[in-house]
């Protein structure tokens, strides 16, 4: 085909009809807590893997949230488990298990 | 004559007192502190229309001075008891006072913000409370950590209220409004400075607070941050370093500021959850449980006994003038022709 110098872009709209929830489901059953998450970025804000890297934990769990899984399990590889974001979440989500939870999900344990 | 007692003197309490003397009840009014309405003189300017708290403390006092009213400052009610005389009213020192109902209006407390350590209330001068900033405002003196004019000041919300890890659930529904109101202050007397309030939501909820906000945005360029503040740390020079992030922008955020203002939130007083337990009316979180929030919001479970005000929830002065006169209406509805309290 001629390459006319231009593409079309796939839409980068978040598309709720087409998430797939069930993994955030599946979540919410290991560890409860989650679901009281009003994003504060309290987490993020004391994380220690966050200030040198893009690693972003709430970032990361409101992916989970709407369904957009596909690229974090090399995401969450960054976390180094310290717990600081357990300790400062003003909700009492316990943070540390949960990534332990999301990692083991996404690779089908 | 029918006799009521009202613990605690601040706004709900006198408003009641002079609703009841106004209908030929005896009231007898106990204050703990030596003089009545010691949280609202706390204030210097109350949201929405900046009145000065004096004028309404003023106001308030001045409705005092009626037939009927009898005042009794720097008396703590510490236990209430019903006998078959009507109920009686005990402090420390074995004075013991007779009425035929009580109405509980001992208010709140603010939340200690040396509780929440890593915001350094208490550790560094340039960490100061929503209690301080008003104090300033009131002095007409804004000063930072080492008396100097600040030029940058940080407000945060939330502190003591939404918060699992010192187990307030609740939102304490004032502070919102007041970092607004004091940002303003704040400008009004330094334009130069740059204010900045960090939020999770602003619940701009009563009649012209969200107008409050547009102008803090507009007329004053307040900067608004979506994030909690995770740490504060001071630096050499007695500032604050403050660590969180914009959730909007998804980045972590730091900033040094000259004063970090910690809006805390209400929770009940010593009085209000001691006589609560006494009384078996305790609810939530040590504040009194009334028999339905949305028709007997004055009445608890035990017949005689009252409620009124911030010793049932967080409240503004606008609610807490209506509960107030909405508790002596409750009162005076179980008088029956005899002027007494009779059968339920």
């Amino acid at each position: 085909m001629k390459d006319f110098g231009f593409a079309i872009e796939k839409p980068r709209a978040l598309d709720l009809d087409k998430a797939d929830r069930n993994l955030y489901v599946r979540l919410l059953k290991r560890e409860p807590s989650f679901a009281r998450c009003f994003q504060c970025g309290m987490c993020s804000a004391t994380c220690s893997a966050r200030n040198f890297t893009d690693y972003n934990i709430r970032r990361i769990h409101t992916l989970m949230r709407q369904g957009q899984t596909q690229e974090l399990d090399a995401m969450l590889q960054k976390c180094m488990l310290c717990g600081k974001c357990t300790l400062v979440c003003p909700r009492g989500v316990n943070l540390r298990h949960l990534i332990i939870q999301m990692r083991k999900l996404l690779n089908n344990e | 004559m029918t006799t009521v007692a009202i613990v605690g003197a601040g706004v709900a309490g006198i408003e009641a007192a002079s609703v009841l003397a106004a209908h030929g009840v005896k009231v007898k009014l106990f204050e703990k502190e030596a003089s009545v309405l010691g949280n609202l003189r706390s204030k210097a300017f109350l949201f929405p229309n900046f009145q000065a708290s004096d004028q309404i403390v003023d106001s308030l006092t001045a409705k005092l001075l009626v037939d009927g009213i009898e005042t009794i400052t720097a008396m703590e009610i510490v236990d209430i008891k019903h006998t078959s005389d009507g109920w009686h009213l005990s402090d420390n020192k074995n004075h013991d006072y007779l009425a035929d109902a009580v109405l509980v209006s001992t208010g709140y407390k603010v939340f200690d913000a040396a509780r929440k350590e890593e915001l350094g209330y208490g550790i560094y001068k340039g960490v100061i409370t929503s209690l301080d900033m008003e104090a300033m405002i009131k002095a007409d003196k804004l000063v930072n950590a080492v008396n100097a004019t600040p030029r940058k000041i940080a407000f945060l919300q939330c502190v003591g209220s939404r918060d699992e890890k010192v187990g307030n659930h609740y939102c304490s529904k004032v502070c919102c409004v007041t970092a607004v109101k004091q940002a303003i202050e704040v400008k009004k007397r330094l334009p130069q400075c740059e204010v900045t309030i960090f939020y999770m939501d602003l619940r701009m909820w009563g009649q012209g607070f969200e107008e409050m906000y547009r102008t803090a945005q507009e007329q004053y360029k307040i900067n608004f941050v979506r994030g909690r503040i995770s740490e504060a740390a001071a630096t050499f020079d007695g500032r604050i370093q403050l660590k969180s992030e914009d959730t909007l922008l998804g980045l972590p955020l730091k900033m040094t500021t000259d004063l970090l203002v910690l809006m805390v939130g209400m929770e009940p007083s010593e009085g209000t959850v001691n006589l609560g337990k006494k009384c078996s009316i305790c609810g939530d979180y040590g504040f009194i449980q009334s028999t339905n929030p949305h028709l007997s919001d004055n009445t608890t479970a035990i017949d005689g006994l009252f409620v009124a005000g911030t010793a049932k929830r967080p409240m503004t002065v606008q609610d807490c003038v209506n509960d107030g006169r909405s508790a002596a209406l409750a009162i005076l509805s179980r008088i029956d022709t005899t002027g007494n309290l009779g059968a339920e």
